[in-house]
């Protein structure tokens, strides 16, 4: 019985990312049933462009929920991405209330009693008014819960990854002054990666580890059907085999699912009702964005059209 | 299925994905969560929760398939079986027909459990009974193929085989026939239990056998090492060059206390009028290493030469900098070719150009003073690697000492044993005068030491 649940909440993800506009393949759809089931959070892994950040989007506007995203660079500490002591309102508070301070402290005899007095004030100046809360607190203090989006994470710089151990396991932050502040509701996590460097195990073993490729063919027609109505169905199918074409080149970056969709783009704003040699050669530089990918490429333009077309009638 | 589950952790392990009690635990609930009774679900939900690259992706999805697919040969060992006995039967069709007859009768004549179920053909009772008693005789310990005989025999054992003969050799006495097709089911079920062992050999020891194989691939002589081994030993190489890359790319801090940087000092407390609120200490500078190595290549020490220079060009987190020269009889310098070419290419190329020849120390030697002296600084190691035998030519000791004087450090590495050190046209004792140390390097493991004590004195 708890089969037939799983299976079909699995499907009900799928619909319910589609109705967004993101057509997820059934392993996205079932790691984010996962980790939703077993509260996890996703690492998702693969190259630039095939929809990591849509997939965290697309999760928020399926849930209704807000999305709060941390871009993730060299240099990100924890004042930028978890909480900040907003100082200029500390000292402003202490000049503002140096009056009220002596009259308080005028009562005491001895120096003493006077710091005894102001041990009690100290507290005040490093309380919960006074943090500035960055994405990775805010995150914890929705009362409806969040995607939280930890962008490029392999951009930051080992030590970052630390500082989220904490969060990704337990879903809580610990400020010394303050004590441990856990999540309201627990947030849904997404980490993406492009793999420049290797994350640590640390951060692996707290996620689920999500790999995603570029697509098949079927599945990345249904991907343009959906962001770019306005193409024919045929010239979708013989677009989308002539990239499948292209990424069996050696390149240096391969075109992925969002410069396919500019591409459909741009051929339904050139009117263009099938691919031609003409029409992919003028427009070759909206899938590669490399010279020397466009050089090595243009040369097999007409074969991979052919090929296209060929696939085109028997598919 | 908990059950189940352990073993094909245990599986995954062996196919080299690491699975931490953590995340067996996680794909426990998630297992829990999407259910067993899809298997390409269950598939992806273990991938999701143990695999943690994409690597281990492809490990782990085998070693799912290799798995689960486990009581299918069996299967069809059951059926090809029954298949036999429908095949005999047409001949023996009274004899079969008595069969059934004394199949029907069989609890009162008392025959084994194990007997009882060959002869009903019920395959998954067969089935269920292996996987019981592999449990039993625990397989998922198996580690070397040599063991698979053991195995069998456990398994059958722990099944009743010992009451089957009993009862195979009471009916041979009194009913032929029935004995006659217990004997083939018998056989059947060999054959069965010898798959299944070797199933759970392809899964349970792959790690073991990789531990062993290269335990002996690291201290095998390098240069005396098969050609179907190469690519076994560069991998090996990188797995060496990627312990060291992470022991030693990142320079722990050691702050030196105790030394005032009087300069930094009074920078820092300028705001103060140079009271030292804040004090700066000295710090030791440490330099990532420079290297330059002179890599012999000819024909005995080739082999060495490159897994030596594979290893030291895979350093590059952890190595500032690295020159390679190459020599037979002249030298050339490498490190281009080495950069930008695969490591067969290169080495390919590498002996085309000064492969092969004779060693002559002396004037390869004339050569790097001549047109590279320049590449050593205070800060450089430098690396001979080379049997010092130069065919009786004129080692020219005198430049290798100007050598050892402009660099930090000189270690000479010698494939060949200490004992040969000194005879026939070794020129090694006079060389090492020179050297800060001289050393073995024969095997991988050598190798890994020799490469992790030059790094670690820049630590």
């Amino acid at each position: 019985m708890a089969d037939q649940k799983a299976s079909t909440s699995i499907e009900a993800v799928q619909s319910g990312l589609a109705a967004q506009g993101y057509i997820a393949s059934r392993q996205i759809a079932t790691a984010v049933y996962l980790s939703q089931q077993i509260e996890k959070p996703i690492l998702v892994e693969g190259p630039a462009g095939v929809g990591k950040t849509e997939l965290a989007k697309a999760i928020a506007a399926w849930r209704g929920m807000k999305m709060i995203r941390l871009q993730c660079y060299e240099g990100l500490d924890e004042a930028k991405a978890l909480y900040e002591w907003k100082y200029a309102k500390q000292l402003l508070y202490t000049q503002i209330l140096k009056d009220k301070l002596g009259e308080v402290l005028g009562g005491a005899q001895t120096l003493h009693a006077a710091l005894a007095q102001l041990h009690d004030f100290g507290d005040v100046f490093f309380s919960k008014e006074f943090v500035e809360p960055r994405p990775l607190l805010q995150a914890l203090e929705q009362p409806g819960g969040c995607v939280l989006l930890i962008d490029e994470i392999d951009k930051s710089d080992a030590e970052f990854e630390s500082l989220l151990l904490e969060i990704l396991s337990d879903f809580q932050v610990t400020i010394p002054e303050l004590g441990t502040v856990s999540a309201i509701t627990p947030p849904t996590v997404i980490l993406t990666s492009n793999s420049e460097r290797d994350l640590g195990d640390a951060l692996k073993r707290r996620c689920l580890h999500l790999h995603i490729g570029f697509p098949e063919q079927r599945l990345e027609e249904r991907i343009v059907e959906s962001r770019v109505p306005g193409i024919s169905q045929a010239l979708r199918r013989q677009m989308v085999g002539f990239i499948h074409e292209i990424r069996s080149l050696d390149l240096k970056k391969l075109p992925s699912v969002s410069e396919t969709i500019d591409w459909a783009r741009v051929l339904v704003l050139l009117q263009a009702t099938e691919l031609d040699t003409e029409i992919v050669k003028d427009t070759l530089n909206v899938l590669l964005k490399y010279e020397a990918d466009i050089e090595a490429a243009s040369p097999q333009v007409t074969t991979f059209i052919a090929k296209a077309a060929r696939s085109n009638v028997f598919g | 299925m908990r059950e189940n589950l352990h073993r094909f952790f245990r599986a995954a392990r062996g196919a080299g994905v690491h699975v931490s009690p953590a995340e067996s635990i996680d794909a426990m609930r998630a297992v829990a969560q999407v259910g067993l009774s899809d298997r390409a679900v269950l598939r992806d939900a273990l991938l999701l929760t143990l695999a943690k690259s994409q690597d281990e992706k492809l490990a782990l999805g085998d070693c799912f398939d290799l798995f689960f697919s486990q009581p299918e040969p069996r299967q069809d060992q059951a059926e090809a079986n029954s298949e036999d006995d429908a095949s005999q039967d047409p001949d023996q069709s009274p004899s079969s027909g008595a069969a059934s007859e004394a199949g029907d009768s069989q609890p009162p004549e008392g025959l084994g459990s194990l007997a009882q179920m060959l002869l009903s053909q019920d395959r998954n009772a067969v089935a269920a009974a292996i996987a019981s008693a592999s449990g039993a005789a625990s397989l998922s310990d198996i580690r070397y193929s040599t063991q698979r005989g053991i195995f069998s025999s456990r398994i059958l054992d722990a099944m009743g085989l010992q009451r089957l003969r009993d009862d195979l050799d009471a009916l041979t006495a009194t009913n032929p026939a029935l004995a006659e097709r217990l004997r083939t089911a018998l056989d059947a079920l060999r054959e069965a239990v010898r798959d299944t062992v070797s199933q759970g050999l392809a899964l349970y020891a792959r790690e073991e056998a990789e531990n062993l194989r290269n335990e002996i691939l690291r201290n095998a002589p390098l240069a005396r090492i098969e050609r179907r081994q190469v690519a076994e030993m560069r991998a090996l190489i990188r797995q060496i060059a990627r312990r060291l890359r992470e022991r030693y790319s990142k320079p722990r801090k050691r702050q030196r206390r105790g030394h005032l940087d009087v300069r930094r000092t009074l920078r820092r407390n300028a705001a103060w009028g140079g009271i030292p609120f804040l004090t700066a200490w000295k710090r030791k500078h440490r330099d990532r290493p420079k290297i330059v190595a002179l890599c012999d290549v000819s024909g005995s020490v080739a082999q060495v030469s490159d897994f030596f220079l594979l290893l030291i060009h895979s350093l590059h987190e952890v190595v500032d900098d690295v020159r390679s020269f190459a020599f037979s009889s002249h030298m050339i310098e490498v490190s281009d070719i080495l950069e930008k070419k695969s490591p067969e290419e290169a080495m390919a190329e590498i002996m085309s150009k000064v492969g092969f020849g004779s060693s002559d120390y002396g004037s390869s030697l004339v050569d790097f003073e001549k047109d590279f002296m320049s590449a050593l600084t205070p800060r450089t190691t430098v690396i001979v690697l080379g049997d010092a035998r130069s065919n009786n030519l004129d080692p020219r000791a005198d430049i290798l000492r100007r050598i050892s004087e402009r660099s930090k450090r000189l270690v000479w590495l010698n494939p060949e044993g200490r004992l040969a050190w000194g005879f026939g046209d070794s020129e090694m004792p006079r060389y090492a005068t020179f050297c800060t140390v001289v050393r073995q390097c024969a095997t991988a493991q050598q190798l890994e030491r020799a490469v992790s004590d030059i790094v670690a004195t820049y630590q």
